[in-house]
């Protein structure tokens, strides 16, 4: 690529996340000492490998312009089940995955067949998700359920060295493989470019033809199946089920999507931002964690901060574009 | 049977009886349902209970009503019910012998007037930078959890000062405290809305934005206010909530009560398009809401079932609202085509 | 223009939706190599029915004929794999994808499975090469301009297959050069051998293009005829549905003189009782160069106690656009606006209602009825907005004022408390009328007020315009019935194609030189 078109508007966005990473990155090493460091690099994707997941795709979501606030829940009840499976029902995990990615899927497919079909905001339904799945989650178990599978006591402590003593686990493997997909479908699929025009002008998108039904309703269940997916990796990281867990998680989803350039109003966006966004998120929580003093909660109210900035700038970028051409009502 | 007829043109009629319902199911199958017993003084009961736990939800329910019929939407509440239940019980916290920190009285205004700031946050985002409802109280509602954290230390605050226990756990003549407070808001938010223009510049304005415009409404300052004033009654909510268990857990505190609540309103007649809107409605919602939720707790169900239930009535309800399901159903009994 | 077979016939389409003939038996013929424009007024069926061709409906009765062959297109979609394409007025297009992107998309050129960018990059270069159009194709379309844009869609549109292009109102967003860089387009198109069916209100436009117009009124067809047979004048006496003999330079019906000469002598300010009102107050409402570009021309307004200032201009020409810049619904970007001789900064509906000023908008429905809200509530809902929420006007109150407006008004209606929605359309623009009345306005603009009610509210909603007039308000009064002006008005301001060309008065209040004026003579 030549150097030029990597700073073409449509970049800019993706290009700003990465220099505020960047930036994160360097004060955390210039102010803490142990900071700079490959392993430290890498953590952001070994702690993060979920969040990557889930916000691949969220991302595909928003771009649509919708919002799916079931994700976090989602996740919660697809590491409730995976657990209850695996130690109650003794299940082999060549069935357990399978089973519960549908699960993800089918849910996924239901919200988005109500929205597309019944023309429901997306927040209302999935907002609802959100509760369904998460009482499903009681359901399933009110108590933490240990998992002592073999095979995922092998995944948590596994490590595949990259270099010199740095290393990575295999959920990162699998987040990475997720978002070069996800990088591939938006770029060169027919469903990811009508994702975008869906989220341009949808009324546009149907008059050219496009499969807008379908793919909206794709759209959801492909959401639905990115959480059970973050949700399975995530009890990799665990080796447990707790209802309690992902609590809050949309947001941080939305957040590094957000962040990432993506734009909430839909038609604009990047999974690669995306990424670069779980890297200020997950930075953040290590400076607070290297700082030792705050209190971690302050990563709420820093991520809400930072959503706020973006959103704010989405606004008066969309205002000061918007107000060139104005609709005019029936002319006389 | 005329009377009939405008009997159940009234919005009110179908919760009314929908609640009606529900507690002639409790009557035939739980045992002592209605049943009621004086202790000191103070009635005791399943009735009761239900008027005394939904009282945090029927407090919120009468903001979100309001911002509701704007066609908006306020999913920070919980979150904003957590802050004020932190502030207030950071604020009193007391010794043992029951000595505030504080006067009461100071932490009570404080813990609202710091709600009220947080609903002109969400009033801004909406109406001045004209950012869409759900995403703007989504901020908040994320990050108020953290701020609420951040207030009581991330840890369980308590309270020692017994004049503040009035509040949740209080009696007067008889009733839990709590229902006189819902009574007043109740009361005064009507007569604000009834005997002054608010109430129909707000259903103007979720009726049809731009006419209301058009018509010389100021919508702008309208939205502005009406999200301040959803903080306010989630600040007053918090106060009870923190009165009730004479503690604050920033963690748990009013979690969920945002679905409620919306979930209250909406089955009180409310539209979620906006427009028209039903205070009383509301509070007969809320009363189902939480008579349900007494219903499958007195039925030994695992109470997490209940959010279960909620979801899908949230669903049912969404879809009959939706103008595309009833056409489609109407469709159903014979097409027509219709001039584009 | 060719003498061939046409390309596509319409046989004598009917269709009827409930309680609206849209199409009578309408004929239509278009050939090979011609630009032929389709023209009328509102609910003429212009739109139905390309609609009908199209396949967005399917006729009641009649036949279509593609190349001699009957057809039935069921959609759209159905309509594009005959080879009849369609860009409409709202660009449908997806202003964040690419040039190429929006002109292949859905059939977007593969290599291994995957969208092959390179190649469709360079297709589309050529395609719009076609079009004399050479642009990165690469950037995102709301990077250009809307003429642009405007090609883009032709060019999505346009490949071996395509016989005939509907262009459904290309013009209205587009400035004078973007205008000529699109007729470029065409005429190369039209002179490959494309059937191109044009939909426009602009006149000049349709003397610049095209070959053959087609007219429509009423949903009945009035006649085809070849452009350079049919003189201006002609054209416009037949859209508006009569010979143009009949078109009279009487002035009957026109207003009396203006009341305030008759009283000329009374206020001691004149000698001679025709000199006409003293000058030295100021009008009500003064608009000084006022315009904004892209919706109109800068214009300058006048408007003095007991005027009624007649808006007179075809479809498109531009007399919303200039009331809505009076009561601060738009913007304006340049002049001055001033009220009783006072700079107004009217940036707002509700500036220009607490300046005195009132306006009936000619879309009811979306920017004036409140359906669900009561018939009273909807008569004083400005009144209100104006007092403020606190002095809040009790049910009864209400109930009084609306009573006494539906009254005078006579609003047909059982109770003033039933629902808005309920009422006919007569009703409900007499309802709009009445809230702004009860707001005692010094100027009240109204828009088509009279467009799509029965013939008694009609005469009544000009009673009252006359009434108004005599209680010494301005009132500024749209309309496109010629009869309805000339009977109400004091002066008349005309306007074509987005500016405003003229103010008749006295003499020249007449049907004819009003249809002159439109078409350039004057």
């Amino acid at each position: 690529m030549k150097l030029k078109s990597l700073f073409s508007p449509k970049n800019l966005p993706t290009i700003v996340t990465l220099g505020l990473f960047v930036l994160m990155f360097g004060l955390g090493s210039v102010s803490f000492r142990g900071f700079f460091s490959l392993q430290n690099f890498l953590n952001l994707f070994i702690d993060n490998a979920y969040l990557i997941i889930i916000a691949v795709g969220m991302t595909f979501v928003i771009i649509s312009g919708g919002i799916d606030l079931s994700v976090g829940s989602m996740l919660a009840l697809s590491t409730m089940v995976t657990s209850s499976l695996l130690e109650k029902s003794r299940w082999d995990p060549l069935y357990v995955i399978p089973v519960v990615l549908l699960m993800g899927v089918a849910l996924g497919l239901f919200m988005g067949w109500l929205i597309q079909t019944f023309d429901i905001p997306p927040f209302i339904i999935t907002l609802a998700g959100l509760y369904l799945a998460r009482g499903l989650c009681y359901v399933v178990s009110i108590d933490t359920i240990g998992i002592t599978h073999p095979f995922w006591q092998a995944m948590a402590s596994s490590a595949i060295p990259i270099s010199g003593n740095s290393f990575i686990s295999p959920s990162v493997i699998v987040a990475v493989v997720i978002l070069i997909a996800g990088m591939y479908v938006s770029r060169f699929t027919k469903f990811g470019r009508t994702v975008f025009a869906i989220g341009g002008n949808e009324q546009s998108a149907v008059l050219m033809g496009l499969p807008v039904a379908r793919t909206k309703i794709l759209l959801y269940a492909f959401s639905g199946f990115c959480s059970a997916l973050a949700g399975i990796v995530f009890t990799f990281y665990t080796l447990s089920g707790y209802a309690l867990n992902g609590r809050g998680m949309e947001m941080d989803a939305i957040a590094t999507v957000v962040i990432g350039g993506t734009l909430l109003s839909g038609g604009v966006g990047s999974v690669l931002g995306t990424l670069f966004g779980v890297f200020v998120y997950g930075t953040i929580q290590v400076l607070i964690v290297f700082q030792g003093t705050l209190n971690s909660w302050w990563t709420r109210i820093a991520i809400g901060f930072l959503v706020f900035v973006f959103c704010l700038l989405q606004r008066l970028f969309e205002v000061r574009k918007g107000g060139r051409r104005r609709k005019s009502s029936a002319a006389v | 049977m005329a009377w009939l007829n405008t009997l159940t043109r009234r919005k009110i009629f179908w919760p009314l009886v929908a609640l009606a319902f529900l507690l002639a199911f409790n009557l035939f199958f739980t045992p002592n349902f209605f049943s009621v017993e004086i202790k000191q003084g103070h009635l005791y009961g399943n009735v009761i209970d239900i008027l005394k736990n939904g009282a945090p939800i029927m407090l919120l329910a009468v903001g979100l009503t309001l911002v509701i019929a704007t066609k908006g939407i306020d999913i920070s509440v919980g979150s904003v019910v957590a802050i004020s239940a932190g502030v207030v019980a950071m604020l009193i916290g007391g010794d043992l012998k029951g000595n505030p920190k504080y006067p009461i009285a100071f932490a009570m205004s404080a813990a609202v007037l710091v709600s009220v700031a947080a609903g002109m946050w969400n009033g801004m985002l909406v109406s001045w930078v004209g950012m869409q409802p759900i995403i703007a109280t989504l901020i908040l509602s994320v990050a108020g959890r953290g701020i609420a954290m951040v207030t009581t230390n991330a840890m369980v605050v308590w309270l020692y000062a017994n004049p503040f226990a009035l509040l949740g756990q209080g009696y007067l003549l008889g009733l839990p405290f709590s229902i006189y407070m819902v009574a007043v808001l109740l009361l005064l938010t009507w007569l604000a809305m009834r005997r002054t223009a608010l109430g129909l510049f707000i259903e103007a304005v979720g009726i049809n934005p731009t006419a209301s415009r058009f018509a010389g409404i100021n919508a702008k300052n309208l939205i502005f206010w009406v999200y301040a004033f959803s903080g306010f009654c989630a600040g007053v909510s918090g106060l009870v909530v923190c009165s009730t268990v004479m503690s604050a857990d920033g963690n748990n505190a009013g979690l969920g009560y945002e679905m409620d609540a919306i979930l209250a309103v909406v089955i009180g007649g409310t539209s979620m398009n906006g427009g028209k809107f039903y205070l009383f409605g509301s509070m007969v919602g809320a009363l189902i809401v939480q008579t349900l939720t007494t219903t499958i707790y007195a039925f030994n169900v695992p109470p997490e079932i209940a959010q279960v239930v909620k979801a899908l009535v949230v669903w049912t309800v969404s879809l009959l609202q939706s103008a595309s399901f009833r056409a489609k159903v109407a469709g159903l009994f014979g097409k027509r085509e219709v001039a584009a | 223009m060719s003498d061939n077979a046409p390309i596509v016939e319409l046989k004598k389409i009917c269709k009827t939706f409930p309680g609206v003939k849209a199409l009578s038996s309408v004929d239509f013929r278009l050939f090979p190599g011609e630009v032929h424009a389709l023209m009328g007024q509102n609910g003429a069926g212009k739109s139905t029915l390309v609609k009908v061709l199209t396949g967005v409906y399917r006729q009641d009765s009649g036949e279509i004929l593609l190349e001699g062959k009957p057809i039935r297109p069921d959609s759209p979609l159905a309509a594009q794999k005959l080879g009849i394409n369609t860009v409409y007025q709202e660009i449908n297009l997806c202003l964040n994808l690419s040039v190429a992107e929006n002109i292949f998309i859905g059939r977007e050129p593969k290599r291994l499975g995957r969208i092959d960018w390179k190649t469709m990059n360079g297709k589309a270069e050529e395609v719009l090469k076609r079009l004399n159009i050479n642009i990165d194709v690469t950037k995102i379309l709301s990077s250009y301009s809307i003429a642009v844009q405007q090609m883009v869609a032709i060019s999505r549109v346009l490949d071996s297959s395509s016989k005939v292009l509907i262009l459904d109102e290309p013009t209205s967003s587009l400035d004078e050069t973007e205008v000529a860089q699109l007729f470029k387009v065409i005429k190369k198109l039209r002179d490959e051998g494309m059937a191109i069916l044009f939909i426009t209100h602009f006149l000049d436009q349709t003397y610049q293009i095209s070959d053959r117009i087609t007219v429509l009124k009423n949903g009945e067809f009035v006649g085809e005829y070849e452009t350079g047979n049919l003189p201006k004048l002609e054209l416009i006496a037949k859209m508006l549905g009569k010979e143009l003999s009949e078109f009279s330079y009487t002035t009957s019906g026109a207003r009396e003189k203006k009341p305030d000469t008759a009283d000329d002598t009374a206020a001691g300010t004149a000698d001679d009782p025709a000199a006409g009102p003293a000058d030295d107050t100021a009008p009500l409402l003064e608009a000084k160069n006022l315009g904004l570009r892209g919706s109109i021309a800068p214009f300058d307004i006048a408007l003095r106690e007991g005027d009624v200032l007649g808006f007179a201009g075809l479809l498109g020409s531009g007399r919303t656009e200039t009331a809505r810049l009076l009561f601060g619904i738009d913007a304006a970007d340049q002049g001055d606006l001033a009220v009783k001789g006072k700079k107004a900064g009217i940036s707002s509906p509700r500036g220009a209602m607490m300046a005195g000023m009132g306006f009936c908008s000619e879309d009811r429905k979306n920017e004036g009825i409140f359906a669900e809200l009561s018939i009273r509530e909807n008569i004083i809902l400005a009144l209100q907005a104006k007092m403020g929420a606190s002095k809040y006007l009790s049910t009864k109150k209400q109930l009084e004022i609306a009573e006494e407006l539906i009254a005078s008004l006579r609003i047909v209606t059982p109770s003033a408390n039933g629902e808005a929605k309920q009422l006919s359309g007569g009703n409900q623009q007499k309802l709009l009328l009445a809230r702004w009345l009860c707001t005692n306005p010094i100027i009240l603009i109204l828009d088509e007020p009279t467009r799509g009610i029965d013939v008694g509210a009609k005469l009544e909603i000009m009673e009252q315009i006359l009434n108004l007039s005599r209680k010494g308000l301005g009132v500024v009064f749209i309309s496109s019935e010629f009869e309805e002006l000339l009977r109400c008005s004091t002066k008349i301001a005309v306007f074509r194609d987005k500016v405003k060309i003229a103010e008749l008065e006295g003499e020249d209040m007449n049907e004819r030189t009003i249809m002159q004026t439109i078409a350039g003579g004057r």
